[in-house]
């Protein structure tokens, strides 16, 4: 409005229209005004959200808060008969499970990202990125119904043979009997493969040529290029790829409930049965009787809330120090 | 990629090397070596021909500068001495190169890089420390101990005109310094692999004069140690940095001299026409 005063020279109300202040019914009558209101309410709406579902949790998980106290995240006792409620084989096996879900399927995610940015003809790349964003979208039910049917027979089969070679291992001893942490683990990473493989080829895609050729001009070899020019440079995608994968695997309900056993035990063995936080809610929330069982299963919410928050947080630290370290090393 | 070669013809060579030297012949001026001697070289972008029967003979231990509007082949030629242009799919190259007395296509591609350096338009530094962006080159060979890079680092710095400024913040990211001053870290990381050439596609087009001046004093600084072929599309600069020119028009060698010649008295009226700013 100011520009356009000191254009139209010679308007009698010139002086006056530059010094007034703009009303607040003005502003809004601009553009600019409309779309802060918009997109700021857009940003206060996901905090409103987070806020209620907390302050939701935390209201209907009082009676089991007050009865176990933070005991109720150590102990590993679920007697809902006898009004016995502990969480730790929920946290326990969430964490395993997600965990080890992403040890699988970071190297084959990001290995299959880094072929299809770099390597594939451009053509092949587009084609197999379509149809693993299509496995991102197939439901989590379909994905349980392949770990029972294939991937179960499957490990059966196999596990003679890995336990002949890393049986000595606490974690794969014992015996296995089809449903477990590990199996779980496995259906998990095939879950989240797609979404490290098609965030992470976008953000390698996405490194400048620049970089490249800065890189090549230097001697260096295609492997060179990729692994100390692209990959580092596109490594803050990657990494929000990796997070995402692992928010997911932490949330997994279904899939996991199908072929991790629903045992609430904790093992050391990675071929036992367990439980997950997620399933666990979802099995027993339509048969819990009483209100202190509601509200345990509740508070086992909260916990999963909890656990993504400091598993995320930890995760960026990681990144933070690792940033850090790569500036002054 | 295929590359057609023909069998090294020196009749024809030298004739070209007549026409282009005619004027360097009785000078004072003793004929410098030749480091690239580009024979009939014709590039294809997919069907599009971007260079057309190129011959011409870049001098060793010389500024040499490559001018001329816009897509008239003058980057591709630069581009196709450390072949760079090999990574672009569909790209085709004909006739032959020699660096020296080799075949420029005879080096694994790699090789070739490390001897002919290469610093482009828009400074490119990666996202790690200044130290790690001059030691890159110099790591890619595993032979080199903590020390010897050290002290690389250093010299490569000093000689690209920027040790003074960065000394102290050798362990900060490259991406917090000035632009011209990335530039010329970027000159610094190429020169720490001791290149025989530098080439420098438009180096200084996207700075200020300040940074302008200080990356030609550095041209000179460095012209006795290694070759150098600019492209740029600053007439000025190329008359300040240059002693040889060639002008390229719509993918052909128009004129090759020395650099005063085709600023003062140009043999050809397209050279006349670009030079007086009377298109282009």
């Amino acid at each position: 409005m100011a520009h356009a005063a000191l254009t139209t020279s010679g308007a009698p109300n010139r002086a006056g229209r530059l010094g007034k202040k703009q009303t607040w019914l003005e502003r809004l009558r601009k553009g600019d005004e409309v779309v802060h209101l918009i997109t700021l309410a857009g940003a206060w709406s996901i905090l409103v959200i987070t806020a209620l579902l907390v302050q939701h949790l935390w209201v209907y998980s009082r009676l089991a808060r007050h009865a176990f106290g933070w005991h109720f995240l150590f102990t590993s006792t679920w007697d809902p008969v006898n009004g016995q409620f502990g969480a730790w084989p929920f946290v326990y096996g969430t964490v395993v499970t997600s965990v080890l879900a992403l040890i699988i399927a970071i190297p084959i995610g990001l290995g299959s990202a880094i072929f299809l940015a770099e390597l594939a003809p451009r053509k092949i790349s587009n084609a197999l990125t379509f149809l693993i964003e299509l496995l991102a979208a197939v439901p989590s039910v379909i994905y349980g119904l392949v770990g029972i049917f294939l991937m179960i027979p499957f490990l059966t089969a196999a596990m003679p043979y890995i336990q002949k070679v890393l049986g000595w291992l606490p974690i794969f001893s014992g015996t296995f009997y089809g449903v477990s942490y590990f199996t779980a683990s496995v259906v998990l990473a095939i879950m989240v493969i797609p979404f490290i493989v098609s965030i992470s080829r976008e953000v390698l895609l996405a490194v400048p040529v620049s970089q490249r050729e800065a890189m090549m001009a230097l001697g260096a070899t295609k492997w060179d290029v990729t692994w100390r020019a692209v990959v580092p440079y596109a490594r803050q995608g990657i990494m929000g790829s990796i997070f995402l994968a692992l928010a997911r695997a932490l949330g997994e309900t279904m899939a996991v409930t199908m072929v991790i056993g629903n045992v609430p035990q904790v093992s050391t063995s990675l071929l036992a049965p367990g439980y997950t936080i997620a399933a666990v809610i979802a099995n027993e929330f339509t048969e819990a009787t009483g209100d202190l069982y509601l509200h345990a299963l509740i508070e086992l919410g909260l916990v999963l809330f909890a656990v993504t928050m400091i598993i995320n947080a930890l995760a960026r630290l990681l990144m933070l120090t690792m940033k850090a370290h790569e500036v002054t090393g | 990629m295929k590359t057609l070669m023909k069998p090294f013809d020196l009749s024809q060579l030298s004739k070209a090397h007549e026409v282009r030297f005619a004027e360097v012949e009785g000078a004072e001026e003793q004929l410098p070596w030749p480091q690239f001697t580009v024979a009939d070289l014709n590039f294809f972008y997919g069907h599009h021909q971007a260079l057309k029967d190129i011959n011409l003979i870049v001098p060793n231990k010389r500024v040499t500068a490559f001018i001329g509007p816009s897509g008239c082949g003058k980057t591709t030629l630069l581009r196709t001495f450390n072949r760079m242009n090999e990574i672009i799919p569909g790209t085709r190259v004909e006739g032959s190169i020699r660096l020296g007395d080799k075949d420029l296509f005879s080096f694994p591609a790699t090789t070739l890089r490390r001897v002919v350096g290469m610093v482009f338009q828009k400074p490119s530094p990666f996202p790690k420390s200044i130290f790690d962006n001059v030691a890159y080159g110099l790591r890619l060979d595993n032979t080199l101990r903590r020390n010897e890079i050290a002290d690389k680092v250093e010299q490569s710095l000093r000689r690209a005109a920027l040790w003074e400024e960065v000394k102290d913040i050798l362990h900060q990211s490259a991406n917090g310094i000035s632009g011209g001053q990335q530039q010329r870290l970027c000159i610094a990381r190429a020169l720490a692999v001791d290149p025989e050439v530098l080439l420098l596609d438009e180096p200084c087009s996207a700075l200020d004069p300040i940074s302008t001046a200080k990356i030609e004093d550095l041209l000179f600084e460095i012209k006795n140690q290694c070759t150098i072929v600019i492209v740029t599309h600053n007439m000025l600069q190329a008359a300040r940095v240059a002693d040889y020119v060639g002008f390229f028009l719509t993918g052909q060698l128009v004129e090759f001299n020395r650099a005063k010649q085709i600023f003062q008295n140009p043999e050809r009226q397209e050279t006349q026409d670009y030079i007086t700013g009377r298109f282009g």
